[in-house]
């Protein structure tokens, strides 16, 4: 009977996001980098549905406090390791770091012609940094205070600097050096006089106002060229942590040690008045801890923190009614998924930035109706929990069909284990021999009949080795024919081992033909990014899932869309899903059953049939409005392509197994939630 | 509804008697009403024990005399007085055993009828229309006495009143097919003669009864066709000579071919006649019938078929029917209870099955009374369980009447002794429901009557059946506050369903004003109180935490700065302190929770004292402010009043005393503090209901079910 299946509705992936530090957003590419406490960089594509397109390793050896872009696609970070790292964004690791020799950086600042940096350190001196087209390389530094810079800002004019340090702003004049206004910053009230007024933030307008946030719960607005005091706002008991001015600069945001985000707005008191002020006009409260980071882009507000979710939240005076950007969005998740299945033998490797765990489904002896909770009889058992060696954080993961074969891959190195599993008895054994192409993989990916393993590497380039009890042998490499060396994010093997495809972060997707070893077609290029991609067992047809919720069919016999694609397009399955805005991160196909496709995104997962016609689609998704006790002829669910199920949330993996078992692996925020440190204050009811 | 109960049997009718006459002559009431004095049958004079179907004595005129007028007893002297072959009056004792040796006075005219009246001289009324007094004749048995009525005029009825302590008379006579009406008064002697105006040729009258109510005489009278006219005579005619009576048609009972000849009517009370030998339905002509008719509403209220043909008498008695039929005169209880439209209608609530099954006349709405009636008299179709039943009610209603009989004239102790086994044999009907009333209306009669008698115990076991109503004893509850007595008045007020609002607010006025030093050897029921504090003790208003501070309109977290100043003006500290003792409130609980209609008790209301008002407002607030302050609405204590009948009462009192209360300068403090409580539970109310909106919201999120780390699960995908 289509539609019944047995969950293992699994809770023990104990995945804990890192929490934000900070972020930049880069205007011209509409691209937003930040940085996470693990010291993992991600980059999120404003233009395509908020898409987390690139996400770059952290390392237990970096600890970011900045983050800068220059130009469209260099990025810097700056931490308290003293380094500066500027990144390589195709192959998603370093390229390059330094020392700045002035002990922890505290704070980076890029002027407006993005020809110099200027880093605060916590020997309080200001550093400067030429910009060069392969590096940057120190010049000179300002003259050396007393205190921790701990914020920094150019003017427009690059001629000044304002500085944030304990107690004090400072502004140098960049030609001198010299110091040539000291702004004292108030204390907080009284009972915390003695201690330190941590200046966490500066900003410099180009009117020579800078702009302040303060660990006294401040936000004041200083004449730079006079040093005197021209407004305070008192927004927080605690510390204003974060500041962002928008680019036209009639708006500043900060958040707050409370979890607030608050907007200050350049306007008239009087209408019609010519005078504007800064005036403190909204509040937003999405977050609980901390608001380390915030930047406005035109239309939004985003902000992260402590808790680690990414809050895009929609200014809706700047956007256009009812369009996506118009909707608040939340990311905590990856928009990749973690966890791979082996689905014969029921086991589940979940992924953390420094172990794998792996994990044999429990089972039940008794069936039941829908609805009902079957005894456990079987216990689920975590069968390996494997560290990652070095400082670099695990960047992708797989398990092979059969499950005796697991990968794992950092930006150094990659590694391969052999599992053999009688009864009770676990045994592992590190492939020790691999070939030396293999340096570091963006993805890895076994074949079907575990033979091979694919492996993404850099210059969009994918290793095929072939696997055998004795050896491992490098077979081929593929190299897309486009010649894009964007990294690959996605890879999928066909059933019959006939084809591979691969989808880069230029949305390209290749076809190669396994058995001659050549590139076979490219899918005609979407303009979205490929969330998930899978191929069907039995048509070889590649479905697959756009960040932008489309999902297509293409036949990769005959080179082209298949008409159920078509028709889907027609139908519109989006528009079922578009109250979501999570992309689908996941596609498989029931054995049992091989016409029904899976696909599943953080909120809901659904399974279409392909066998079934699609003609009412719409009509079929209202129906699911009306009672469900009409009788089963009147059901048009009956014969329904589409099924949705919304029971488990959030979701990070759906996957269907033999004999109409499906496992779903949730991650329920309140666990996530449980895991943060107390926030500093907690909003009760009542009081 | 009226119901006649199954009848037994007096006495054999004497042999010798014809289709026609039944050789009864009369039957008089005896010492009491369970006596009865029944003349004829041989000219015998015999007095019977009626409950017993006993003859307690009998005396039988010689040989070739006959007995011409029913014996009576002279109320005064305890003597039987009778008169045989016309003219020859005989009085005797009891205790007289030989009725041809007793006090003999042969008198100048022929004797038509002898009236005994109970506190007076007996008249002896003369063939020839003449009337006298008992004494009067005695003194001169020779005396000459006048003719009043024409040559061939003939006295048919007569009947005799007592109204002011003057008897008067009132006969009718008929003169070829003319019919007349003499009321004779005598001390002084005044004779009116009036026209009752015939009914065309061959209708004559044939049955009168007539009751005086309200110095007038109404006066009722059956023709032969079956019309039961009403004649009003009244006491103070104004005009002289001959006149001319109007009558109005009361009733037509449908005599379907010819006339009437014997029948007899005899009216009960509350608009309610008995008429036997009438048939009660048309279609059957049947005129052997004993029935009851509401004149009021024209409807048959109980009917019953006599057996062996009737002979067109009637007596009533004390609440019993004597009727002669076949061979025997047959003694039948009957009960008439004030008519209401429902109870003509067959809607009374009280009206159980076993009435319908009894007296099977109205209580269908799909067909006419008296064919419902006749069918089953025809068919007979009686259940065994209805006869069984008719039994038992027969049983109780002599049972009842035992009791009653039992109770007059004896102790407090015996009275109680009597009804003890009564009451404790209690079953359920209606009839004992009607017989405890009558218990207690006869109870209430005593102790009205002698001041001494009070049996409360007794009183408050019939009480306490919970079967007594005010309606059905009215003037108990009256009775009670006149005795002081507040334990019955708090159970009168629990147990009757129907106070009025005048004896409610009677009850209200004393409870106010009864010191609360004379509760103290009272005994009241205190479970309205149980759990509240007694007098002068405050109490804290702290419940979960929630010290309920006043709202001030203004100042929404004022009580957060100090709450300690402003306690001195806060209603906390004043109010809550009962204005009443404990067995006060608990009487007072009563009356609030006693069920009234606010037009009605308004008017009483204002009869209260300004000081009774303020000292019920105080206690009213004290309750409100209590009940508020509590999480639950309704005080503890299982009688407790709620918070509805609180406010309800306050808004009375404000209401009827609203003058009052502005003018009274002592009640300036009251009325502002319990405007400001009011004022702060209006705003806590509204509140509430915006609390309530987000109480429903959460209600509707199920409960999250625990789920583990790992749970199997099966789903169906619609």
């Amino acid at each position: 009977m289509m539609g019944e299946f047995k969950v293992h509705r699994v809770r023990f992936f104990d995945y804990m996001p890192s929490g934000i530090r900070c972020m930049a957003f880069n205007r011209k590419a509409d691209r937003l980098a930040l940085a996470r406490l693990n010291g993992s960089v991600e980059i999120f594509n404003f233009s395509n549905n908020y898409f987390q397109e690139k996400v770059i390793p952290g390392s237990d050896s970096r600890s970011i406090e900045a983050i800068c872009w220059v130009g469209c696609d260099r990025l810097f970070t700056a931490g308290l390791n003293r380094e500066v790292v500027e990144y390589d964004l195709e192959r998603l690791c370093p390229k390059y770091t330094l020392d700045a020799f002035g002990g922890p950086i505290w704070t980076a600042a890029c002027n407006s012609a993005e020809t110099h940096f200027a880093f605060g350190c916590e020997d309080g001196s200001v550093k400067l940094f030429e910009i060069l087209p392969d590096k940057i390389q120190f010049e000179r530094n300002l003259d050396r205070q007393k205190g921790r810079i701990l914020s920094l800002s150019w003017h427009k004019s690059g001629t000044l600097i304002a500085a944030g340090s304990l107690d004090v702003i400072r502004v140098f004049d960049v030609k001198s050096g010299h110091s040539v206004q000291r702004i004292l910053v108030d204390r907080g009230p009284a009972g915390t006089r003695n201690k330190d007024c941590v200046v966490w933030n500066v900003a410099f307008l180009s009117d020579y106002t800078i702009v302040s946030g303060d660990s006294a719960g401040k936000v004041q607005l200083w004449d730079a060229n006079k040093g005197t005091l021209i407004k305070t706002h008192l927004v927080s008991k605690w510390d204003v942590l974060s500041l962002s001015v928008s680019e036209n600069e009639d708006s500043i945001v900060a958040g707050t040690s409370e979890g607030t985000v608050i907007q200050f707005q350049l306007l008239s008191p009087t209408i019609g008045d010519a005078e504007t002020q800064w005036i403190r006009t909204r509040t937003f409260k999405h977050h609980t801890h901390d608001v380390r980071a915030v930047t406005e882009t035109k239309t939004s507000v985003v902000s992260g923190g402590l808790d680690t979710q990414l809050v895009i939240c929609p200014l809706m005076d700047k956007v256009e009614v009812k369009s996506s950007e118009s909707v608040l969005r939340k990311v905590i998740f990856p928009h990749r998924s973690l966890v791979s299945c082996a689905k014969k033998p029921s086991l589940l490797l979940f992924q953390f930035p420094d172990q794998l765990e792996l994990w044999r489904l429990g089972g039940t002896d008794t069936v039941g109706k829908p609805g009902e909770s079957l005894p456990v009889t079987r216990k689920p058992e975590k069968l390996l929990q494997l560290k990652r060696k070095g400082d670099d954080h695990i960047c992708c993961s797989t398990i092979s069909e059969c499950g005796h074969w697991i990968a794992y891959s950092t930006v150094s190195s990659i590694r391969l284990y052999q599992i053999q599993c009688d009864n009770n008895n676990i045994s592992i054994s590190k492939v020790s021999k691999l070939p030396k192409v293999l340096r570091s993989a963006h993805q890895l990916q076994f074949s079907a009949d575990s033979s091979k393993l694919f492996v993404a590497s850099e210059q969009a380039t994918i290793h095929v080795i072939s696997l055998s009890r004795s050896e491992c042998k490098h077979v081929h490499t593929f190299k897309p024919k486009s010649g894009s060396s964007a990294p690959v994010h996605l890879l999928a093997a066909s059933a019959d081992g006939q084809w591979l495809t691969s989808a880069n972060r230029h949305c390209e997707i290749n076809v190669y033909n396994l058995k001659k070893l050549k590139h076979h077609c490219m899918v005609p290029v979407y303009n979205s990014l490929p969330s998930a991609m899978a191929i069907h067992p039995e048509t070889n047809n590649l479905l697959m899932a756009h960040a932008d919720q489309q999902v297509f069919e293409f036949s990769i016999v005959d080179k082209q869309y298949t008409d159920w694609s078509r028709k889907l397009q027609k139908e519109g399955l989006h528009r079922c899903r578009s109250k979501w805005h999570t992309p689908i991160t996941h596609i498989t196909f029931n054995p049992s059953a091989p016409s029904q496709v899976m696909l599943h995104d953080t909120h809901m997962f659904c399974i279409i049939d392909q066998s079934l016609p699609l003609v009412d689609l719409k009509a079929q998704f209202y129906s699911r409005l009306t009672p469900k006790d009409m009788s089963e002829t009147d059901r048009p669910s009956k014969n329904n392509a589409f099924k949705m199920c919304k029971k488990y949330q959030p979701l990070l993996h759906v996957n269907l197994l033999e004999d109409d078992w499906l496992v779903v692996v949730e991650r329920p925020l309140i666990d996530i939630h449980s895991q943060l440190p107390a926030p500093v204050r907690q909003k009760k009811f009542g009081t | 509804m009226a119901e006649l109960y199954e009848g037994f049997t007096l006495c054999g009718l004497a042999a010798g008697q014809s289709r026609e006459n039944s050789g009864i002559l009369g039957i008089e009431p005896g010492r009491d009403a369970d006596h009865v004095i029944v003349t004829g049958a041989g000219s015998t004079v015999t007095v019977y024990k009626v409950s017993d179907q006993k003859p307690l004595g009998s005396w039988a005129a010689k040989q070739g005399q006959a007995v011409t007028c029913p014996a009576v007893l002279h109320g005064q002297t305890g003597e039987y007085v009778a008169v045989h072959d016309r003219n020859v009056l005989r009085i005797w004792r009891d205790e007289d055993i030989n009725f041809e040796k007793v006090f003999k006075a042969t008198l100048s005219a022929a004797v038509s009828r002898i009236h005994a009246l109970p506190s007076s001289e007996p008249l002896v009324l003369f063939q020839r229309g003449a009337v006298r007094q008992l004494d009067a004749l005695l003194a001169a048995p020779q005396q000459a006495v006048e003719e009043v009525l024409s040559e061939e005029e003939v006295i048919r009825w007569s009947s005799c009143f007592l109204e002011a302590e003057q008897p008067l008379l009132l006969f009718s006579t008929e003169k070829s097919g003319e019919c007349f009406l003499y009321l004779q008064k005598l001390n002084p002697d005044v004779l009116h003669k009036y026209n009752i105006g015939s009914e065309g040729k061959g209708v004559c009258p044939i049955g009168f009864t007539a009751t005086l109510e309200n110095k007038c005489i109404t006066l009722l009278c059956l023709y032969s066709s079956g019309c039961v006219y009403k004649l009003l005579v009244s006491l103070h005619p104004s005009a002289e000579g001959e006149q001319h009576l109007p009558k109005s048609l009361l009733l037509k009972l449908p005599v379907s071919e010819g006339v009437l000849h014997r029948a007899a009517i005899a009216s009960l009370e509350e608009g309610h006649i008995a008429i036997v030998g009438a048939p009660h339905s048309a279609s059957t002509g049947d005129t052997d019938f004993l029935c009851i008719w509401n004149t009021n509403f024209q409807t048959l209220q109980a009917s019953k078929k006599l057996a062996g043909g009737t002979y067109g008498q009637l007596w009533c008695n004390a609440g019993k029917l004597y009727v002669t039929h076949g061979k025997v005169l047959t003694v039948l209880p009957y009960r008439c209870e004030k008519s209401s439209l429902a109870a003509a209608l067959g809607k009374l609530k009280q009206t159980s099955t076993q009435e319908v099954t009894s007296s099977p006349s109205v209580l269908n709405w799909n067909s006419f009374p008296h064919e419902e009636a006749a069918l089953e008299q025809k068919t007979g179709m009686r259940t065994r369980n209805s006869k069984w039943n008719l039994k038992i009610q027969a049983t109780l209603a002599t049972s009842i009447n035992q009791v009653l009989e039992d109770i007059k004239g004896v102790s407090r102790e015996e009275v109680e002794e009597v009804l003890e086994p009564f009451l404790s044999c209690s079953p359920v009907s209606p009839q004992f429901q009607l017989g405890l009333a009558d218990i207690a209306v006869e109870l209430l009669k005593r102790c009205q009557a002698d001041p001494g008698f009070y049996p409360q115990s007794v009183l408050a076991r019939l009480t306490q059946t919970g079967r007594l109503s005010h309606s059905s004893c009215p003037g108990f509850l009256m009775l009670v506050l006149e005795k002081r007595d507040y334990f019955l008045a708090q159970l009168c007020l629990q147990h009757f369903p129907d106070i009025p609002e005048a004896v409610t607010c009677a009850c209200l006025k004393a409870f106010l004003s009864v010191a609360d030093a004379d509760l103290v050897r009272v005994s009241v029921d205190l479970e309205g109180v149980s759990l509240m504090d007694g007098p002068g003790q405050s109490l804290e208003g702290v419940q979960n935490g929630f010290s309920p501070v006043l709202l001030e309109e203004d100042s929404c977290d004022v009580q957060l700065t100090s709450p300690k100043l402003d306690q001195s003006s806060s209603w906390t500290d004043v109010s809550l302190t009962c204005p009443v003792g404990l067995k006060k409130s608990a009487l007072l609980n009563e009356i609030i929770q006693s069920s009234y209609s606010e037009s009605f008790l308004l008017p009483h209301l204002k009869d209260l004292s300004a000081q009774q008002i303020i000292l019920f407002l105080q206690y009213l607030q004290y309750l409100y402010v209590r009940s508020s302050g509590d999480v639950y609405t309704q005080l503890p204590g299982l009688r407790a009043p709620t918070i509805t009948q609180i406010t309800d009462w306050i808004s009375l009192l404000l209401d009827a005393h609203f003058a009052v209360l502005v003018m009274a300068p002592e009640a300036k403090g009251l009325l502002a503090q319990l405007h400001r409580f009011v004022r702060s539970q209006v705003r806590l109310y509204s509140e509430l209901g915006k609390i309530q909106g987000t109480l429903q919201e959460l209600s509707k999120i199920k409960q999250a079910q625990e789920i583990g780390l790992y749970s199997i699960e099966v789903i169906e995908l619609l």
